[in-house]
């Protein structure tokens, strides 16, 4: 690998940080645990988080400005060690992902205080952190095994967070999500393992290269599937999301939020990372008859989700099947395989994490003031909490895809590649699912602005008692702070669409030329 | 965009209007529309307020003849709508009838698809809550079935765009023509804001539902915009004529038997708004002039009816043809007000509907659309009966139904005296309504032909009903009454007519039960396997969870290895 001289002036300009972003939450996880203090360990987390944040835009700038990183860890190149590798795909998720860690964690504090014992306080934290290092980890590395160690991490984190909910019922959650995700981490292990049996490589650039000319087709071929079903697990690709629903619904909010706007996310990167750059759209799309699999279970996946969130009455559990819901939104663009599908799920990607997190953030101040999200109880809530249930409803706007919304720019994208390819079908239960999901948020606004309580059928505009309402107030500071932070952040994405889809175009014609070997002209 | 551009004057105001005193809001409510008016007028024809979203190059203000006449006519009706509400102190409406009104407007101004949808849905979204501030769980029903089908148009004409941008590249909202899937889908959007025949049950659904005042301000803008944007896109596409004409005739057997004055209005709302697509689908200059010329007028008398069944539903609290009666004792101005209205809508000459009305007639003999023509004739017979007669008559005359309330509050007489002189003055200077239209009018409508006809047929038509009642009510004095008409005509209407009317309602009613049956159905399976705790929505353990990976799985290596 004689890629000397394009990787030293990369590594020069960038420096340490790719490793940097990866090894302060990783340090600072034990650290948290020696601190016990449950402050302390909120502070270090949030500095840690905050630093993987600053680090992440240093290095999605530099992949913006000079293309993709591949940065060899402790000086050992490629074959031998491992690498990481960054592009703009990669660079993006990211910045994605430790972004809404530092927001969902300045948000968990106060989230978790009444329902989280302080003693334990210390592990919540390190638990988060170590889910940040892993799904950052994923997102940067450039080795496939090395995909597996971090995902393991991430996961083994994740069902402690899970774990957390103040109810007995969560344990079973995570036991269940645990099961589910260790079958998709083998069968991942198992699909790694045969792919390096095929090619004796695990650098995810060699691996690019080889596969092409791998001897025995087959292994490669039950590497494909044995990888298939285990990304489909992990991302929660519809059948294979049935561990989500009650894993969101029952783990404490603030991790609700975290993960929905992050863990399937990378998943899907995974997926992309694999399916487009190491195999290869060609081989995945053409020899494979990948987007048999993938396009009706997408498609399936956002019908019958959204509609089974419509009759969903615990907010949790109805979000959560919207998100089931969206995934399949993601995944029936990518499964076009062409430039404008693509695009439309990698902006979607974005767009979805930054909605969901708002939506459950709003959620989480709901839950923390009424104490239960019974959807059909919450009547005129809008009187009691004006700011949480503002930002519910234009999050809302966001997840329907209203126009300079940020979901409108990914359906756009989305419904214009269908056309592409002709699926009129498709497009069809695309905006009756669009339908769907204005039913459900819609339904849930006219509740908190409009319905009266029951109780009170002669209401008049002023002195209605509510009883199950009466005496809450708006949110904290410190819940409040950090929703319209990501609010804020989410409303300026949806107006700026232009800029997130310029984002996903480059992503995606990376992704479709496939991996390339940095510096393949000094090697040649 | 200009803060000053009309669209965004109303956005604001709608915005700063929640903050306002009760009586501030009131006053907005009328100061608005007058600088929305103003601001209108202000603009030179051509393309204005663009602004560059995502690549897309929308056009906020597209000023023409066509969009003028509309933004005018519509400022006028925010501004008496304004004026007939000023003794609502409900914040809810007064924000809502401002955001509406505004973006109404905007969608007549929007110069391309884009901006035409962001208002469309945008009046979907802000009338609705004209609907829902009566705040009775029907009315909230209503206002979601509404909202829905609204939506509904929205999502369609979305779809339909980007079709049509996809296939040209272009997203300007000029004519478009049914040539395409695309062009097809924005069709039926805009057929379904315009209420075509089995499209337009929300229309009747939602409108008497809304409030006294949000019914006035309702009838105004969504199906007019709607009007609008078919004379824009699909000016001359052939269907719409019979369509047209097919919407003019059968909202007049529901009219007929239908006992609540405002939904009778709705109804025959439902009928103008016929006249108006068959001028749209005629697409000749006289004809799109008589379908701008006949939206301008109809919005005015329709408002006046509207306002005038109000004003009773606001003082007796009923709205029923059979539980009002002999109002016009204690309710005099509102009466003259109605009749007004009445003359109007049934284009008596002097009246405004007469100037607007004879000119898509002309346009349709003109083009030697006969059958069209004569269609229309009977329509404008059923609209005298239905709305020009029945509405009046049973209201303010008929049997005295012994109620004696008081006239209407000064603020209601004083918009509906205001709306019955534009009607009037309409009817008697054409020439100011003929100088806004879009094409050079050359056009007489006081010539004795036109008046000639006019008066038979509603002579015709006076005493068709005049025959009925008495008919129905003192049998022996049928053949005392002296009919000048040929014998069929005289032995058919009350042979027939009830026969007629009830089997095109029992095949429209039953049509429509026939399909809620099915989407009930639907709907309880969908709810049987969604709702909390069933099959999809539950948790499921883990060994079935594996089950299904392992069929997936079988599937995925079958699917890959052959």
């Amino acid at each position: 690998m004689s890629t000397v001289d394009p990787l030293t002036s990369a590594a020069s300009s960038v420096g340490q940080l790719p490793a940097l972003l990866i090894m302060v939450p990783l340090l600072a996880a034990p650290v948290c645990v020696l601190l016990r203090r449950e402050l302390l360990a909120w502070v270090l987390a949030l500095i840690a988080s905050a630093t993987s944040t600053v680090v992440a835009w240093q290095v999605f700038m530099h992949v913006g400005e000079h293309g993709p990183i591949r940065y060899a860890i402790g000086g050992w190149a490629a074959p031998t060690g491992i690498e990481y590798y960054i592009d703009t795909l990669n660079a993006t998720m990211l910045l994605l992902v430790s972004g809404l860690s530092s927001i969902v964690l300045y948000f968990a504090r106060e989230s978790i205080s009444g329902s989280i014992g302080q003693d334990r306080h210390y592990l919540f934290y390190a638990a988060w952190l170590l889910c940040l290092t892993g799904l950052l980890g994923i997102a940067i590395t450039g080795d496939a095994f090395n995909v597996f160690v971090f995902l393991e991490i991430s996961s083994l984190a994740t069902y402690m967070l899970i774990a957390f909910g103040d109810d007995r019922r969560a344990l079973v959650a995570s036991f269940r999500y645990l099961v589910l995700g260790s079958v998709g981490a083998s069968f991942i292990l198992i699909g790694i393992g045969f792919l390096y049996a095929a090619t004796g490589t695990l650098n995810m650039v060699d691996l690019a290269q080889r596969i092409p000319d791998a001897e025995s087709e087959r292994a490669v071929l039950v590497a494909f599937s044995f990888l298939t079903i285990g990304l489909m697990i992990k991302a929660a690709i519809f059948p294979l999301h049935a561990w989500l629903a009650d894993a969101y619904h029952r783990a404490p909010i603030a991790v609700t939020a975290f993960l929905a706007g992050t863990a399937t996310k990378v998943s899907l990167y995974v997926l992309l990372r694999f399916f487009y750059s190491i195999f290869g759209a060609d081989y995945s799309f053409g020899t494979v008859f990948l987007n048999g699999i993938l396009l009706p279970a997408a498609v399936c996946g956002f019908t019958v989700m959204s509609l089974v969130a419509v009759f969903q009455t615990d907010l949790r559990r109805m979000l959560a099947f919207s998100s089931v819901a969206q995934i399949g939104f993601i995944v029936a663009g990518v499964a076009l395989a062409t430039e404008a599908g693509l695009s439309a799920g990698i902006v979607h990607i974005i767009n979805h994490a930054l909605v969901k997190a708002t939506l459950f953030m709003a959620v989480g101040c709901i839950l923390y003031r009424v104490g239960h999200v019974h959807k059909p109880s919450l009547d005129e809530l809008y009187r009691r909490m004006p700011f949480t249930c503002t930002a519910f409803a234009l999050a809302g706007l966001g997840l329907i895809g209203v126009p300079l919304s940020a979901g409108f720019v990914s359906k756009f994208q989305l419904i214009d590649a269908l056309f592409e390819r002709e699926l009129w079908l498709v497009v069809v239960l695309v905006l009756v699912s669009s339908l769907l999901s204005f039913a459900y948020i819609g339904r849930t606004v006219e509740i908190m602005l409009f319905r009266k309580g029951r109780a009170a059928p002669s209401a008049t505009s002023t002195g209605v008692e509510h009883g199950h309402i009466d005496g809450i107030n708006e949110a904290p500071l410190g819940l409040l702070l950090p929703l319209y932070a990501m609010l804020t952040i989410m409303i300026w994405v949806g107006l700026n669409g232009d800029l997130t889809l310029g984002v996903a175009l480059d992503a995606s014609r990376d992704l479709l030329q496939g991996m390339r070997p940095l510096g393949a002209g000094a090697g040649s | 965009m200009s803060l000053l551009s009309p669209p965004m004057i109303y956005l604001i105001a709608a915005a700063v209007c929640g903050l306002l005193p009760a009586r501030w809001r009131a006053a907005l409510l009328l100061a608005v529309p007058a600088a929305g008016l103003v601001s209108v007028l202000s603009y030179a024809p051509g393309l204005h307020e663009n602004v560059s979203v995502v690549g897309f190059d929308l056009v906020f203000v597209r000023m023409d003849d066509l969009a003028r006449i509309f933004a005018i006519i519509f400022s006028i009706a925010a501004a008496l709508a304004g004026l007939y509400a000023w003794h609502v102190r409900d914040k809810m409406q007064q924000v809502a009838t401002l955001a509406y009104a505004g973006a109404a407007i905007g969608g007549v101004l929007a110069g391309d698809l884009i901006t035409l949808f962001l208002w469309w849905e945008g009046t979907a979204l802000a009338s609705v809550f004209l609907i829902w501030a009566r705040r009775t769980p029907g009315a909230m029903a209503t206002g979601m079935r509404y909202l829905i089908i609204q939506v509904l148009s929205g999502v369609l004409l979305l779809a339909g765009l980007l079709l049509h941008f996809h296939d040209t590249g272009s997203i300007a909202f000029e004519h478009l023509g049914l040539v395409s899937t695309g062009t097809l889908l924005i069709f039926l959007a805009f057929g379904i804001k315009c209420a075509f025949p089995l499209m337009h049950n929300w229309l009747q659904d939602a409108y008497p539902a809304a409030t006294v005042t949000g019914t006035v301000v309702l009838s105004a803008f969504t199906t007019k915009m709607a009007v609008y944007a078919l004379a824009r896109g699909y000016a001359g596409t052939e269907i719409l004529i019979w369509i047209g004409a097919v919407m003019t005739l059968f909202p007049i057997f529901f009219a007929e038997i239908e006992n609540d004055l405002r939904r009778v209005l709705a109804y025959s709302l439902n009928n103008q708004l016929g006249f108006m697509v068959v001028g749209v689908g005629i697409g000749t200059e006289l004809s799109l002039n008589g379908t701008a010329a006949h939206a301008f007028c109809h919005i005015l008398y329709k408002s006046l009816l509207f306002m005038s069944v109000g004003a009773v539903l606001y003082r007796t609290g009923t709205s029923k043809a059979s539980e009002l009666g002999g109002l016009w004792k204690s309710m005099p101005i509102t009466a003259v007000c109605c009749l007004i209205g009445a003359a109007s809508i049934s284009a008596f000459p002097l009246f405004s509907g007469f100037v607007s009305k004879s000119l898509i007639l002309s346009a349709a003999s003109n083009e030697g659309h006969y059958l069209v023509w004569f269609a229309l004739l009977i329509a404008s017979a059923g609209v005298l009966s239905h709305s020009g007669i029945k509405i009046p008559y049973f209201t303010f005359f008929a049997e005295d139904s012994g109620k004696r309330p008081a006239e209407a509050p000064l603020h209601m007489r004083a918009a509906m005296i205001i709306t019955a002189f534009l009607c009037v003055f309409i009817g008697v200077v054409p020439a100011s309504l003929y100088s806004l239209l879009p094409y050079d009018v050359d056009y007489a409508a006081y010539t004795p032909a036109h008046i000639l006809t006019q008066m038979q047929l509603l002579c015709f038509a006076l005493l068709a009903f005049v025959f009925l009642m008495r008919s129905g009510l003192h049998p022996p004095e049928v053949r005392a009454v002296n009919v000048d008409a040929d014998v069929v005509y005289r032995r058919w209407i009350p042979a027939l007519l009830p026969a007629l009317v009830a089997g095109v309602a029992r095949i429209f009613s039953s049509g429509q039960s026939t399909a809620t049956g099915i989407v009930a159905r639907l709907y309880s399976g969908i709810e049987r396997v969604s709702s909390p705790g069933a099959v999809l929505a539950r948790g499921w353990s883990v060994g079935s969870m594996m089950f299904i990976v392992i069929i997936v799985m079988a599937f995925v290596l079958f699917a890959n290895l052959f």
